[in-house]
């Protein structure tokens, strides 16, 4: 079982597509070793705009290159990307429908030691509140890849979220990604775990141990927050006794809330996630367990719930 | 005197990264001489005022030199210890909080903000009459964010005279040389026409750092200290480096590092 960040894989694949494809742009805003677009820049250094660090400007700029039919791909940390360059996202990529893929690295807590400025946990709410902003979450490095191919020839706004840390690949080599289509992983009973992100490993980790004890859940991944997979969502709803969200993120306005909206029929929807507060430095291992999303809690709460002791 | 205490200070930010495994030493160790001048000379901090507003104040709106920030409390009697810096449930965290730490006077972290929270507290400080100054030290990649330029801006329409930044000017960023990455320079003729007093000197000398802050508080307008710096000063082997920006120091790197410092201050 290999490990590598999405960030990592991002980075692999965007410079063998902008080596294979002579309308894509890759723009950085000073953070090319982090967010891994340095690899583009060697690949095909007539291709990489470094907007310094200047992120809303970076952003116009890619909104007219889409404009000029260029395929411009942007990265920066989710906070300066959906956070910074926000408003600018909205009036000069969203409503004009621009083909821009916006790649935002070093998501939610797990972003570490740099602390609550830099640890975004509100960047799906953002996006997802976009009109015509599809919004997308890999879980693994094969995920990413598959993700980044596909999105070479789509084209519409999209918001690509990824993390700083490694995550052990879920998926094999042959795996197909699908928008818009949740992905099962593990097919259990009595409860569903729907995740996204690199709490898709995270609960692999609490569904090994909690089998040990008796306790089966399936597993679903969402890779695909917007526009999300209502059918499947639904009949998950039907088929299950415990349904339990688990987002790296805010509980307002990411995952638990693109569920919720989703249902057509009343079900309580358990959430593990980020409970509206801001981050802090630690090790991203003492910022799972403190807030509550390492699989410890995942196991915490799913016994919880189902009344096991 | 200023050089020996600014000296213990480089010793403790490179601990300081060290003991964390993480943190940003380039930018630490270039801005260091002029925070020490600051805080002994000019901003008279001391445990009981440092919670309130009647006193001169900085924005370190270069967030990410927390731990020259940090070296400087710790070493003028404001911050007991820095050992926990970067760890979890600590009082010192990786980018600096003011409702954390003693002595940090703004939150900052995102590049750019800082200076415009330096502008909205000397507007304050006019509208209280208090007389005090306000300090904000920016990084020469930070000047890239266009909001730096919006508070240069509203500086000078306000007319703050109690407002006096200070530019980092080490040439450094993450992706490289400034001039390379996205050139902000020429900064002089930009601050002079964005409406600001302008004085350029060495950031590693203090009779110059001095003498600019001094001239700058006779200054009718909001002034702009340039100080060119090195990034990495004092450190043989970080000195000019990009790639020691945000890099902590091995044990072995750290010891040499100090094995430096400790042989005495290796310029004046
Ligand atoms: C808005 C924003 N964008 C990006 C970053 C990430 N970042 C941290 S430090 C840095 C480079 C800063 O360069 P400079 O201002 O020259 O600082 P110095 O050389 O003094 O360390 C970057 C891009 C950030 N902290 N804030
Ligand atoms: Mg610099």
């Amino acid at each position: 079982m290999s490990n590598m960040a999405t960030r990592e894989a991002y980075g692999l694949a965007l410079a063998r597509i902008v080596k294979e494809n002579d309308d894509v742009v890759v723009l950085d805003a000073d953070l090319s070793p982090a967010t891994k677009t340095c690899y583009a820049k060697e690949a095909r250094p007539d291709r990489f705009i470094n907007a310094g660090i200047a992120e809303s400007n970076m952003v116009g700029m890619a909104a007219g290159m889409a404009a000029s039919h260029m395929k411009p791909f942007a990265s920066s940390f989710a906070m300066f990307l959906a956070g910074r360059a926000f408003e600018q996202i909205r009036n000069s990529i969203a409503y004009p429908h621009l083909n821009v893929k916006l790649c935002a690295t070093h998501a939610g807590i797990t972003v570490g030691e740099d602390g609550a400025t830099h640890q975004c946990n509100e960047d799906l709410a953002l996006m997802r509140a976009l009109p015509g902003m599809t919004v997308l979450q890999p879980c693994d490095a094969v995920e990413t890849r598959e993700m980044l191919n596909y999105l070479v020839n789509y084209n519409h706004p999209c918001y690509v979220r990824m993390s700083r840390l490694g995550v052990d690949s879920i998926y094999d080599e042959n795996y197909k990604f699908e928008l818009g289509k949740i992905s099962t992983i593990i097919q259990g009973k009595s409860i569903a775990f729907i995740a996204s992100g690199i709490m898709v490993s995270e609960a692999l980790i609490a569904i090994e141990q909690l089998n040990q004890e008796g306790i089966y859940p399936s597993l679903y991944n969402v890779h695909t927050i917007k526009p999300i997979d209502q059918d499947k969502i639904n009949s998950i709803a039907k088929s299950y006794d415990y349904v339990m969200t688990l987002e790296e993120h805010n509980v307002i306005g990411g995952l638990f809330s693109a569920v919720v909206e989703a249902l057509k029929i009343p079900k309580i929807i358990y959430p593990i996630g980020i409970k509206d507060t801001f981050g802090e430095s630690g090790t991203p291992e003492a910022l799972m367990k403190k807030y509550e999303i390492h699989y410890t809690n995942i196991i915490d709460y799913t016994k919880e719930i189902m009344g096991h002791e | 005197m200023l050089t020996q205490l600014s000296n213990q200070c480089r010793q403790d930010i490179l601990k300081m990264i060290n003991k964390a495994k993480a943190g940003h030493p380039g930018g630490s160790l270039s801005c260091i001489d002029i925070l020490t001048y600051l805080y002994t000379k000019e901003i008279k901090l001391t445990k009981e005022n440092v919670s309130s507003i009647n006193r001169d104040r900085l924005v370190l709106s270069k967030g990410h030199a927390a731990p020259a920030l940090y070296a400087i409390l710790h070493n003028i009697g404001i911050i007991d210890s820095y050992e926990t810096f970067r760890q979890i449930n600590s009082d010192l965290q990786g980018h600096p909080n003011m409702n954390d730490t003693p002595g940090v006077d703004m939150s900052t972290g995102s590049l750019g903000q800082g200076i415009s929270c330096a502008v909205g507290m000397a507007i304050g400080n006019k509208i209280l009459e208090n007389g005090h100054k306000v300090y904000a030290l920016l990084g020469d990649g930070e000047c890239e964010e266009g909001q730096v330029y919006e508070a240069l801006m509203a500086a000078s329409h306000y007319q703050l005279n109690n407002l006096i930044a200070i530019l980092d000017y080490n040439g450094l960023q993450i992706d490289g040389a400034i001039g390379d990455v996205m050139n902000p320079a020429p900064f002089k003729d930009k601050f002079i026409a964005f409406g600001w007093t302008v004085i350029e000197i060495n950031g590693h000398d203090f009779q110059e750092i001095k003498d600019a802050v001094q001239l700058a508080k006779t200054s009718e307008k909001p002034t702009m200290i340039i100080a060119h710096t090195v990034k990495g000063k004092g450190v043989s082997f970080m000195e000019n480096k990009a790639g020691w920006h945000g890099k902590a120091p091995s044990d072995e790197e750290l010891e040499k590092a100090l094995k430096e410092l400790q042989g005495g201050c290796n310029y004046e």
